[in-house]
């Protein structure tokens, strides 16, 4: 069994840099719609790849992760929606987790949106 | 939905969402009685009993995006149609509390799916709510506490990715151990 020993050393591994979070005012928000409609549609699996690259890349000062509630636009679940400061907010529906992965590395890295899967280019509003 | 453990993510944040300061979250499976028992209870701000009453009804719901209501629906199917039961016992003020029981044998009964990734993206996307989680099958069991945790940590959030990991690894490995290689 894995015991909280482990934990502790984790703490005192990080203890020196305890205040080293400033949340970053310029990050770039991810949300991931994980109501009823989202978790059904699939979306743990896309918040968890979004999260998973994120860590993975050591970005977690410049993209945080997060999830939301309903929109009321079940019938596109799963939804993540990308601010960016200063920027237009994109909204990306019937998402999966190879779409994620395309969506962090040309979006949320290159900075390049990725118009076939937003919700402007399948003609709604 | 098609794992228990998605009903179980959908049902518990609405835990968090009632504000809950603590969410318990149990899983219970025994082979002698042949059932997987699944609670979740909130010291939330609960529901009167005229909700409570309407809460199992997919046509009410408080929120204001659309007219629906299905995760306690599901919950409560999917549990009586692999002929087990279901109950949901509230009270304004002091919390709620959900009951799901599943036949374990039932060829009707969804698998419990990825159950440590549902309480891991609980703890880590709900900073604000402590959980309790036990799970157990038959005289094996382990348990994870978030207060535990935050005493250790001291003031080192879930989300920062070493904890994060850790919090993984700690749900996956100890429930393998617990299962003994049988998938549930």
């Amino acid at each position: 069994m894995k015991s909280l020993a482990e934990l502790q050393a984790i703490r005192e591994r990080m203890q020196a840099r305890v205040n080293m979070r400033s949340e970053d005012s310029n990050a770039i928000r991810v949300v991931v719609g994980m109501a009823t409609c989202g978790i059904a549609a699939g979306a743990r699996p896309v918040l968890n790849e979004f999260a998973e690259k994120v860590q993975e890349k050591g970005l977690t000062d410049k993209i945080v992760v997060s999830q939301t509630g309903c929109i009321g636009l079940c019938q596109y679940e799963p939804i993540v929606e990308v601010f960016e400061p200063g920027k237009e907010k994109i909204t990306y529906i019937k998402m999966d987790a190879d779409k994620a992965d395309e969506v962090f590395e040309r979006h949320l890295i290159g900075g390049h949106v990725v118009e076939k899967y937003t919700m402007s280019a399948s003609g709604l509003k | 939905m098609t794992e228990i453990s998605l009903n179980i993510l959908d049902v518990a944040e609405n835990s968090t969402r009632a504000g809950a300061s603590l969410v318990t979250i149990l899983i219970d499976i025994s082979t002698a009685d042949g059932t997987l028992k699944v609670v979740i209870a909130d010291n939330g701000c609960g529901m009167t009993q005229e909700q409570v009453a309407k809460v199992t009804d997919p046509f009410f719901t408080t929120r204001t995006t659309r007219k629906v209501g299905l995760g306690v629906p599901f919950f409560k199917m999917a549990a009586e149609s692999s002929g087990g039961s279901f109950d949901i016992v509230s009270e304004l003020g002091v919390g709620t509390t959900v009951t799901a029981v599943f036949g374990l044998t039932n060829i009707d009964r969804m698998p419990l799916g990825d159950i440590s990734s549902t309480i891991h993206n609980l703890i880590v996307y709900h900073p604000e709510s402590d959980f309790y989680y036990r799970y157990t099958v038959n005289d094996r069991s382990f348990y994870l506490d978030t207060r535990e945790m935050r005493e250790i940590l001291g003031g080192i959030p879930f989300d920062v990715p070493e904890v994060s990991v850790y919090i993984s690894e700690y749900l996956k490995e100890n429930k393998r151990e617990t299962d003994q290689e049988e998938v549930y």
